[in-house]
């Protein structure tokens, strides 16, 4: 069963590109994702990551190409839900703690079985502060708590625009620690980044990007 | 793994913009400042006479509260857009547009119902009869959460824009025209003593039919604002 389930990739792109005043922002690209896989974006400031990683969370439309969920070719409502975007603008209200954001994220997401908010905010190292307002933390300790997000809410695929931006060793750690945790539980995880990245369970596909 | 039902998430949202509100609440403060100094200004600019007073009272009002939900209007999806809140309520698996109009309804319930709750103090500054301030309040009540949808969907139109607010304004206030004359329209005639409630019955229809489609133009509007 888990061969057959492992032969449908989780998300397929085939010659996907984008436009912005009909230039293409890159090349077209064809990747397939499965079930458990990381995949590590790379390419230079303004080669396209994150308008990539925009499209396929359904931000942006597709210009150009497919994309593929599950072997169907994608349709919103039928993915929503199951893919968590997490970009530049970290998408917290900094006049609320980030025990209230989490919860207006679950109220929105619904929870992972078990997860609750005190708790992922412990595991992800901002105990004490769960309940000052966003806006009195730091850049890192912002991020992880955007990143507290990726443990309460269920989804399925991570799209994960520079998540070790900000953050202390410690804090990558941390990071490493959760794509491990949820690519071995079957999740997957679409990862842009310019920094070297020590991903320690087994070697993440790579995804070059070319403007 | 357990998805949200939707009233959860109406709450949800609900009870984000009104802590959220209610954290900056000298902004609340604002547009019934507004209001109650634009009203006062008009006896020390008109003089103190009784029947002028009472003849525009109701005008001045509705303009007055019209301009002040104009004030807070500007700020309604502008810091979700900014700190990517509302990229996260685009990609929750929830209807777009009922979340929206949660938002809206938590922006009514902050600007428009603090003005409504001190109109009977406008009112009785310019001396308009205690009887007729019912109807004033009942036309308010339809017209400001007509202005607070039409006011989201246009802020919706121009969020890709810069230094919307003018071009808001501008937008928006020929949209009011309609409501605003069957507002005036029905406290008029409550003032000769005419039936009133046809305007008003015009006013809720009115609010039925943007109850419904604001709320989609507003998720259409921003989608396609964010898409580019």
């Amino acid at each position: 069963m888990t061969t057959a389930h492992a032969a449908v990739p989780l998300l397929e792109a085939r010659a996907l590109s984008f436009y912005r005043q009909d230039e293409p922002v890159f090349a077209p690209l064809d990747f397939q994702l499965h079930a458990g896989e990381l995949a590590l974006v790379e390419g230079d400031n303004g080669s396209g990551k994150t308008t990539l990683l925009r499209m396929l969370a359904g931000l942006l439309h597709v210009a150009a190409g497919e994309l593929h969920w599950r072997g169907k070719p994608l349709q919103r409502d039928a993915c929503a839900g199951e893919i968590l975007f997490l970009g530049h603008q970290l998408g917290l209200k900094t006049d609320l703690s980030p025990r209230e954001n989490l919860r207006v994220a679950a109220g929105l997401h619904g929870c992972r079985e078990g997860a609750t908010p005190a708790g992922v905010l412990a595991g992800i190292g901002l105990g004490g502060y769960e309940d000052e307002p966003v806006r009195r933390l730091s850049a890192g300790q912002k991020k992880r708590a955007a990143l507290a997000r990726l443990q309460l809410l269920p989804a399925t695929l991570w799209l994960l625009d520079e998540p070790y931006a900000n953050l202390d060793r410690r804090g990558i750690a941390v990071v490493n620690e959760l794509l491990q945790t949820h690519t071995s539980h079957g999740g997957a995880a679409l990862v842009t980044s310019h920094g070297s990245m020590s991903f320690h369970g087994g070697e993440p596909r790579h995804i070059r990007m070319h403007a | 793994m357990s998805r949200a039902p939707l009233s959860r998430a109406c709450l949800a949202m609900l009870r984000r913009d009104l802590v959220l509100a209610w954290r900056r609440r000298s902004d609340i403060a604002m547009p019934v400042l507004y209001s109650l100094i634009v009203t006062m200004l008009f006896p020390f600019a008109l003089g103190p006479e009784d029947t002028l007073l009472q003849r525009i009272a109701a005008g001045v009002i509705l303009v007055t509260v019209l301009l002040a939900m104009l004030l807070a209007l500007d700020a309604i999806f502008a810091s979700d857009i900014e700190d990517g809140s509302l990229e996260q309520l685009m990609l929750a698996p929830q209807p777009l547009a009922l979340m929206l109009g949660m938002k809206i309804l938590a922006h009514w319930l902050t600007t428009a119902l603090p003005l409504i709750v001190i109109t009977p103090l406008l009112a009785t500054m310019l001396h308009l009869p205690a009887a007729i301030i019912p109807v004033l309040l009942l036309a308010l009540l339809l017209v400001t959460p007509l202005i607070s949808l039409f006011g989201a969907v246009l802020v919706a139109l121009t969020a890709g824009t810069r230094r919307s607010g003018m071009l808001l304004a501008l937008m928006l206030l020929p949209l009011c025209v309609p409501a605003l004359i069957f507002a005036a329209g029905a406290v008029a005639a409550a003032q000769q003593g005419l039936p009133w409630l046809a305007p008003i019955s015009w006013l809720a229809a009115l609010l039925v039919l943007a109850v419904v489609l604001a709320p989609l133009a507003c998720a259409a509007a921003l989608r396609i604002a964010l898409d580019s």
